[in-house]
């Protein structure tokens, strides 16, 4: 049974990946027949290529993508160079742990609701400072170059970013390499840039690849924050996906196609960067350069990660002040009067959203730590370590753009009877749960000393109550936390709860965006905070498990 | 011109107790070696000098480099040599790379920067050892490179950290050799920390024992 | 019917290779799910304990109150449950019923009921994707629905329903203004475009192919095409260029002064009404007659917002139900129709308190009780009087909002 488990995991991901990239890439080629395509041809491209502004798309999705990445790894590289062992890093990790659950989509509204022109920053500056009575015509969020949507996809991704940073430092010998590199004359950030990136880089580069396939073709914040003349690839592909007009479908694959090649694309700049990076550092290391604009660093770094993860807190708390807003017009800073009018009257839909979300969310969870922990097991017990071969591939449903496999994923549950179920949403959501609870839980795993198992077996114990009652209690934290973040993960699935569920599996996350479309935003404002509030529960019970660690320094204080 | 390396009445305190304290100078070319059993906190004496003293730990008097006073300035600017018990050498890069990280960016000029890592590497008998791995390297190469390292950065003195404790009986001797001979070489101040009473002979110089 | 589920079927085995080994849909649909509206006594007794699932725009919350308080009506009276898909765009209705089509679902479909009008009706009947033949006449209270003064209720966007999908409710295109920065509106498209001009800024429209957007492209485009009976034919693609040159110009000639210099849209109605409730823009308009009353009771807009409209006339229509060939409930899904056509259900969503959205039934053929309900209705102080609302312009053909879009989008959103 064990030894099956790392084959059900792979099917389990990639088997949806593999057959919804099929299901996609057959109409992309003009072969579905009950529409009218018959044979294979390239002329879904050609009219794909041929819609006016289709570059232009291309172009937004490619440069927002590519800056907001490379702004968001500059920042969090640059902002650990500096402040690494700090207190003021311990304080900025402590505000951006709990951030990382926060879905993309609340974030976005969250950031829109603060700088928008009838936005809260602008509230507070008039009509005293700016003289503006009414909201100026300022074109901010959806400017044409996508700027806003770049620092909103910024803003999200950097929590993301530098908790795997973090998280890979103790691997990199951080702290040593620091002081070496401290007393052979190196000032903190050239310390760090040459003597700990090289080492951490290689940990966290899947991770970036993952956010830059997202930032390349995301769908959610590019309607909340993004340019609509043109919008991104991917917004056009979702709504020709969703023409009435059925022809547009063919059209939508070949976009679909051509969207996955064009994040594979900046994946294969950013690899170009890579080398020319290693070429820079070597350039570096060689000439013994000791400083690297070390206060301007500190300064830029420490100012953008303050002013990002300020802007997403204030942008979350404006989410929770409008859900409770009575009249609020411009340029009242605050609203006229607090109401609960909205909770009470949405309180009955909240909660069916509510149970379903975590209906769809617990079975997932459970069935991802259980092939997780199955495939650790197996392969403590093998001894062999599968990493370096299976890591890309856990990765590989984070890299291929959601919007070029799900659409095929519909048809497919929807050929195997089994759409519209919390089954088939179940199923989807595996997809993109499975690798992180994956990723969260290897690394402790593989950190618990082996002689531990080894004693047990000594000592008599069978292998399988070595796991139970030895190896799981020392993970329980882990397992505990991956759970957190798996749940967090299915929570804010929106594509594919809606496509797979046929909009009859209702999570907090599909309301939200759908109200959204009403502009209302104490509506907006209830179902983003609840969309935030279901991961934030689950990472509170996660903190509530007792750590093998704790319960040592217990013990020890007892003692003492 | 290097000049002596000044313990100016260094006590350090952990939650209000009085843990270790130095009041002594150490002259160019002299080793001066604590001695004393694991857990006394002799690593912190070599800790606050580079400017590593974890903040659990507080620490009264001043740290001197002739009249440079170095308690108050970042790691960086103390130019401290440190060994470790562990050599250190940055996987990421060859062995000549990791000699180059070292010298002082003065040094201008691709083809004597290379010329200085093959003298530095010549002067260990690593001549030609520049594109090799760290990793390829026996335990007393790594050490020697190590030690040439730290030399090539021009530290005011060496700070050293049990840094042969980790090395076979054999090697050893010859490391340890090695390292006095070459910081008498320059007229480094030496200050040596460690609990094997073989170092404290070898280095010959004045001990302080808190065993 | 046989002929598409011959087509399909490479398709299916082509997902199949891919799906391995998954199982098939039920293919042939059974017979007990046919259903006969002359049939009533034996439609209700099929529909009770069916659950319809009725997709339907869910933006609007006094929608989805309104849509509930039916749901509770039908659990009481038939003991059927509804449960509303809140959708976001019903286009996306229309992509799931392709989809169930494509992998041979031809019965227990997701959509039971579905919110639905012009393109993607016309879309759904062409592609045969809708229960015939046609049901909605001979719904029982189908003789009280109007079909002399309100021809719309019959023909969507020249389309003829063929009983296809039961009238629902109408609309008709008007403005908003608020009297606090605006006293005395526009009252002719080249006065707004004057408007615009002297106050920059102050007027946009949802960004096409949102429906509001295209309903304004179509408001423009009638009043400015020279020969305005074209718009009841199919586009004639020889001569669409210069149908849709005045429109152009005048769009060219107003996007300058717009808000964000027409370099952004809002995307639908409620985020214009929302601009203007945040006082960034003068005017705004809504396909809901009772719009802006309904808005100002629920705390929405000020009070000082009055509704208008333009001289000779606004884009009207009608919006209805549909239900899908393959629909899982027909049963239950005719019941729930017919129950949103009741004179109770149609004075209850005229309230502009609940929803305010104009009746398709006949007032004047109502029984006294009945009309009592519409005319004790107060309407509210911000929707004007059937007489004011003025002439309807009937929807062009369907093909023409295609066009539009289409012309729209290659000349303003993809520089």
């Amino acid at each position: 049974m064990l030894r099956l488990a790392p084959v059900l995991t792979l099917a389990m991901m990639l088997g949806p990946v593999a057959a919804g990239l099929l299901g996609t890439l057959l109409p992309a080629a003009g072969y579905v027949p009950v529409l009218g395509g018959t044979a294979v041809s390239l002329e879904p491209l050609r009219m794909f290529l041929t819609q006016p502004g289709i570059g232009m798309s291309a172009a937004l999705s490619l440069s927002t993508g590519l800056v907001a990445t490379f702004g968001a790894f500059a920042a969090v590289v640059v902002f650990t160079a500096a402040f690494e062992g700090t207190r003021f890093f311990r304080a900025l990790r402590r505000l951006l742990s709990p951030l990382m659950a926060v879905p993309h989509a609340a974030a976005a509204f969250g950031l829109a609701f603060l700088i928008a022109p009838s936005g809260f920053a602008m509230r507070l500056l008039s009509p005293w400072a700016t003289g503006f009575q009414r909201p100026p015509d300022l074109l901010i969020v959806g400017d044409p170059l996508g700027l806003t949507m770049t620092l909103g996809l910024m803003a999200k991704e950097i929590p993301f970013l530098f908790l795997m940073l973090v998280a890979a430092l103790p691997q990199a010998d951080a702290l040593r390499s620091r002081r070496v590199a401290a007393s052979l004359g190196y000032a903190p950030v050239a310390a760090w840039l040459t003597t700990v990136l090289p080492r951490v880089y290689p940990q966290i580069r899947l991770p970036v690849f993952a956010v830059l396939a997202y930032a390349t073709s995301v769908v959610d914040v590019a309607l909340i924050l993004g340019p609509t003349t043109p919008p991104p690839l991917a917004v056009r592909l979702a709504a020709w996906m969703n023409d009435p007009d059925l022809s547009q479908r063919f059209m939508a694959s070949a976009g679909a196609m051509t969207q996955l090649g064009l994040s594979l694309f900046a994946i294969l700049l950013w690899v170009c960067g890579e080398r020319l990076a290693a070429k820079l550092g070597r350039l570096w290391i060689e000439s013994g350069r000791r400083s690297a604009a070390e206060e301007l660093s500190a300064a830029l770094s420490g100012a953008a990660m303050v002013m990002l993860a300020g802007a997403m807190l204030a942008g979350l708390a404006l989410l929770a002040l409008w859900s409770i807003a009575g009249p609020w017009r411009f340029p009242d800073a605050l609203p006229h009067h607090l109401t609960l009018r909205a909770w009470t009257m949405h309180a009955h839909a909240a909660e069916d959203a509510i149970i379903t979300t975590v209906a769809v969310a617990l079975p997932v969870v459970v069935v991802a730590i259980t092939l997780a922990l199955a495939c650790l097991e197996n392969e403590t017990r093998d001894g062999l370590t599968v990493r370096h071969r299976s890591l890309p591939l856990l990765y590989l449903p984070l890299i291929v753009p959601q919007i070029a496999f799900v659409f095929g994923l519909q048809v497919l549950f929807l050929t195997a009877g089994l759409h519209d179920t919390l089954f088939a949403v179940a199923l989807g959501h595996m997809v993109f749960v499975l690798p992180y609870v994956f990723l969260a839980l290897s690394d402790p795993w593989r950190a618990i000393d082996p002689r531990y198992g080894h004693i047990a077996g000594a000592l008599g114990a069978s292998p399988t109550r070595t796991f139970w009652r030895v190896r799981l209690p020392l993970a329980r934290k882990a397992v505990a936390t991956a759970a957190a973040l798996g749940f967090a993960v299915s929570v804010a699935q929106y594509l594919p709860t809606l496509l797979i569920g046929g909009g009859r599996i209702s999570t907090v996350t599909t309301e939200a965006v759908a109200l959204a479309a009403g502009g209302n935003r104490q509506l907006v404002g209830i179902y983003a905070l609840l969309q935030m509030l279901l991961p934030f529960a689950a990472f509170l019970l996660a903190a509530a498990v007792p750590g093998i660690a704790h319960r040592h320094r217990a013990e020890n204080e007892a003692t003492a | 011109m290097t000049e002596a390396l000044i313990f100016d009445k260094v006590e350090i305190t952990l939650a209000g107790r009085d843990l270790i304290s130095l009041d002594r100078s150490i002259e160019p070319g002299e080793v001066l070696t604590v001695m004393g059993p694991s857990g006394i906190g002799k690593s912190t004496l070599l800790a606050h000098a580079a400017g590593f003293l974890d903040p659990v730990f507080a620490a009264r008097g001043r740290v001197l480099s002739g009249t440079t006073d170095l308690t108050g300035l970042p790691p960086h600017q103390r130019r401290l040599g440190l060994l470790f018990q562990d050599p250190l050498l940055f996987p990421h890069m060859s062995v000549g790379e990791n000699i180059a990280f070292a010298l002082p960016p003065e040094l201008h000029g691709r083809t004597r920067r290379r010329q200085a890592v093959a003298t530095a590497l010549a002067d260990v008998e690593l001549a030609g050892f520049e594109t090799r791995h760290p990793a390829t390297l026996s335990g007393g190469q790594k050490a020697r490179v190590a030690l040439m390292r730290v030399l090539e950065a021009q530290p005011r003195a060496l700070l050293l950290d049990e840094p042969f404790s980790r090395l076979d009986a054999a090697l050893r001797d010859q490391i340890r050799q090695l390292v006095f001979a070459k910081a008498r070489e320059r007229g480094l101040p030496v200050l040596l920390v460690t609990h094997d009473r073989a170092d404290a002979e070898a280095a010959g110089g004045p001990v302080v024992d808190y065993g | 019917m046989t002929i598409i589920r011959l087509l399909s079927r490479p398709v299916r085995g082509a997902l199949l290779a891919a799906a391995l080994t998954l199982p098939l849909a039920p293919l042939a649909s059974r017979a007990d799910e046919t259903v006969d509206p002359a049939d009533w006594t034996d439609v209700l007794a099929k529909a009770k304990g069916q659950t319809v699932y009725f997709h339907a725009w869910g933006g609007e919350p006094r929608i989805n109150a309104y849509i509930a308080w039916a749901g509770e009506q039908l659990q009481q009276r038939h003991g059927i449950t509804v449960e509303q898909v809140k959708v976001d765009d019903t286009a996306n209705v229309v992509a799931r019923i392709v989809a169930e089509k494509a992998a041979g679902q031809e019965s227990g479909g997701a959509v039971d009921l579905v919110w639905i009008n012009g393109e993607n009706f016309v879309s759904l009947k062409k592609a045969g994707l809708l229960m015939s033949p046609g049901w909605a006449t001979k719904l029982p209270n189908w003789p009280l629905v109007d079909v002399e003064n309100k021809p719309a209720v019959v023909t969507d966007f020249t389309e003829p329903t063929d009983g296809q999908e039961s009238p629902w409710g109408l609309a008709k295109l008007v403005f908003m203004h608020d009297t606090a920065t605006l006293t005395h509106p526009p009252k002719t498209l080249a006065e707004l475009a004057e408007y615009a001009k002297a106050n920059p800024g102050r007027f946009t429209y949802p960004q096409p192919p949102n429906f509001h957007g295209s309903t304004f492209l179509k408001q423009v485009l009638a009043t400015t095409i020279a020969n305005r009976s074209k718009l009841s034919h199919p586009v004639d693609p020889a001569s669409f260029e210069a149908d849709v040159a005045p429109l152009f110009a005048y769009l060219d000639t107003l996007h300058p002064y717009m808000w964000r210099q027409g370099r952004a849209f809002p995307q639908n109605q409620p985020a214009l009404r929302q601009l203007l409730a945040d006082g960034e823009i003068d005017i705004a308009f809504t396909f809901n007659p009772a719009g802006a009353s309904a808005a100002i009771a629920a705390g929405e807009l000020p009070d000082t917002v009055r509704t208008f409209v333009l001289d000779g006339g606004t884009i009207g229509n009608a919006h209805f139900v549909a239900i899908p060939f393959n629909a899982n409930a027909k049963a239950g899904a005719l019941v729930l129709a017919d129950f949103l056509l009741s004179p109770e259900a149609q004075a209850r969503k005229q309230d502009p308190a609940i929803w305010g959205d104009p009746t398709v039934l006949a007032v004047e053929r109502l029984e006294a009780a009945d009309r009592e309900r519409f005319t004790a209705l107060d309407l509210g102080i911000a929707t004007l009087s059937p007489e004011e609302l003025g002439p309807v312009i009937e929807e062009p053909h369907a093909s023409w909002m295609v066009e539009l879009e289409r012309a729209w989008n290659a000349r303003y959103a993809s520089q």
